[in-house]
């Protein structure tokens, strides 16, 4: 445990560090990449709520993500152009400010996964997991299938949206905002975890009839589990769309549930920073093996099958002595 | 003429749920015997594709290129199922999602590296090409056809296979209890591979049979591994029959939604507004059938509780 608490300084440190000399030797590529893994954390640590402390396999958080994405894409679309989005009950043209978008992203994720989980959750085991799949293919094909917001091309917003005071467009400020994100998400799961409300979701992940039977409604908890889920991965969907200026439906693609997943699964399940370990160590390798393959998600797959087959902890779980003994 | 057009889209609709059916056979037997999900089933269907199309250009036959794509998507099957498919069986849902999840990712990289990015194509043989008079005015394509008429025969086939034979016996025991079979003699883990490279090889011979409409390229599989989740979904995990149902429910209103939705809104819609929320629905209507169905069952139309 020691170890691993000695690593995570050392994540956050070279999150911070490599960012520093991005902006000192003048190489804003690395401090791009830094905000991509950061982003990508923030969704690894939504997920990981749901499918590391709940047990909740969801195989669809591309739709939260995605919709986030679209939700800022559309927003700022329609600011741009300045193209009327509704006329009740006041006429709204969009808006490129972020402050306005991200509580609107946050409350359409929201619903969503209320929906969403409201339906799924019924179900349980294998239907779970490709009813979550199967729901975030549904908005996949709508995207794709929708002309108005560029369908299969996706949509260009060209400006990164703004926040007050700041120049959003330069790379430092931006990774800043998205660090802040990401420890409010930490924080947010930190005190969680720790609440009565989290030893309640992480008993269900244990046993959820005995969870049941000391009266704790478990579909509710759940529910709630899912929803905040969604909604912290929603919100780095929208970031991510900031990040690219760009939003296109391979966001909601199955794909992106699959590589969220891997985030938090190759990080270590269940553990606060696995996700941010496992972001990192998949654009690491997307970079350095993608400079010598194009195959590169060859190997990807190799060393996922061969870190499931026989590691099974996660890279987190290597420095974990305790756990491994178990 | 609407009743033409609307006989041609019910063919059609059935024509894609009987391929649907070879693939969501596999996907729910494996699923059934084995307790395994199975991501990498598409792969089977992209392999057999390959395969055929591989064959099809060395000796020119169809029928070979058929042959093939059943041949090596089995020896796929089996050779996947005794290196990496086998450790899974112990583990839970979560470890079998990501194992084949990663298995999609080596296998259609593995495909692109060495059959390059571009798409292949495999052509109809002469005897099935054109179309064929059906009722009096309606004319169908015959290959179209011949792949309704596959699909229905294979469907006898497993029937026949799960319920008269030692082999269903045992698939059957197998779903039921699989302990109890191996304290009997049975050699489970043989079965497993059994099992498991009859699934692939359906599969294979879907891909390939698909692969002669549309293209053969990596990534084909995908789409329709999607769809026969939601089959087995739809049908219940595990069950044949719920497949077989499911699929043609699956096929029939996808196709016809998709045709006749916005047709259909044009009525009090504008024909502009009518095409674009048709075409996005219609293409949303099978997953809104799952959560109806899900609604009221559960665990599906034929599934245990």
């Amino acid at each position: 445990m020691i170890i691993e608490k000695f690593l995570n300084k050392w994540i956050l440190f070279l999150l911070l560090i490599i960012p520093l000399c991005g902006l000192v030797f003048e190489e804003p590529y690395y401090i791009t990449l830094t905000t991509k893994v950061i982003i990508l954390a923030i969704a690894g640590i939504g997920l990981n709520l749901a499918l590391g402390y709940c047990g909740l396999i969801s195989f669809g958080h591309a739709a939260f993500f995605g919709t986030g994405g679209y939700v800022t894409g559309i927003l700022s679309f329609h600011a741009l152009n300045d193209e009327l989005l509704f006329s009740w009950p006041i006429e709204f043209f969009g808006t490129s400010e972020m402050l306005i978008i991200w509580p609107i992203a946050i409350l359409v994720c929201a619903a969503l996964s209320f929906i969403i989980g409201l339906l799924s959750l019924r179900t349980s085991g294998v239907y779970f997991i490709m009813i979550t799949l199967a729901f975030a293919q549904m908005l996949y094909f709508f995207s794709i299938s929708w002309p108005t917001y560029g369908g299969e091309d996706g949509l260009s917003i060209y400006l990164r949206n703004s926040f007050p005071m700041v120049n959003t467009m330069d790379p430092f400020t931006f990774y800043l905002i998205c660090l802040v994100w990401l420890v409010i998400a930490l924080f947010v799961s930190f005190k969680l975890i720790n609440s009565a409300f989290g030893m309640a979701f992480q008993a269900i992940k244990e046993n959820e009839e005995r969870v049941k039977s000391v009266g704790i409604e478990t579909l509710k908890v759940k529910l709630i589990v899912f929803v905040i889920s969604g909604t912290i991965a929603g919100l780095a969907g929208s970031l991510y769309t900031d990040l690219n200026r760009f939003v296109s439906p391979s966001v909601l693609d199955w794909h992106t549930s699959g590589e969220i997943m891997i985030f938090v699964i190759l990080g270590g399940m269940a553990r606060l920073y696995g996700p941010i370990v496992g972001a990192a160590f998949f654009i690491i390798l997307e970079q350095t093996l993608g400079a010598y393959t194009e195959n590169w998600q060859f190997w990807l797959g190799l060393i996922l099958i061969l870190e499931i087959l026989y590691v099974r902890s996660g890279i987190l779980g290597l420095f974990d002595k305790k756990k491994n003994n178990e | 003429m609407t009743s033409i057009l609307f006989i041609e889209q019910l063919l059609n609709g059935i024509q894609f749920g009987t391929m649907l059916f070879l693939m969501s056979a596999g996907l729910t037997l494996i699923f059934g015997v084995m307790g395994l999900i199975n991501l990498a089933h598409g792969s089977f269907y992209m392999i057999g594709a390959f395969c055929a199309a591989l064959v099809a250009g060395i000796t020119g036959s169809f029928w070979l290129a058929l042959g093939a794509s059943l041949c090596g998507a089995a020896i796929a099957g089996v050779l996947i199922e005794i290196l990496i498919i086998r450790r899974l069986y112990r583990r839970d849902h979560l470890d079998q999602v990501l194992a084949t999840f990663a298995l999609i990712l080596l296998l259609s990289e593995g495909v692109r590296w060495y059959f390059g990015a571009f798409p292949l194509y495999l052509s109809i043989p002469d005897s099935l090409n054109g179309t064929v008079p059906i009722f009096s005015e309606i004319i169908y394509s015959k290959y179209r056809l011949f792949i309704i008429l596959m699909g229905f025969l294979i469907a006898v086939g497993l029937y026949l296979l799960i319920t008269k034979t030692r082999l269903g016996i045992r698939i059957r025991a197998g779903q039921n209890d699989r302990e109890m079979i191996s304290a009997l003699g049975v050699d489970i883990s043989k079965l497993y591979t059994v099992v498991f490279a009859l699934g692939a090889a359906l599969a294979g011979l879907s891909g390939a049979m698909i692969g002669a409409i549309q293209s053969v390229e990596v990534g084909m599989g995908e789409p329709i591994l999607i769809l026969a989740f939601v089959v087995i979904v739809i049908g219940g995990i595990g069950s044949i029959k719920g497949a077989f149902v499911g699929s043609i429910l699956v096929g029939v209103t996808d196709t016809l939604g998709r045709v006749f939705l916005p047709d259909l809104l044009k009525i009090f819609m504008q024909p502009a507004e009518a095409t674009a929320i048709g075409s996005s629905i219609g293409s949303m209507l099978i997953y809104i059938l799952m959560a109806l169905i899900l609604i009221t069952k559960p665990s599906g139309l034929f599934g245990k509780s």
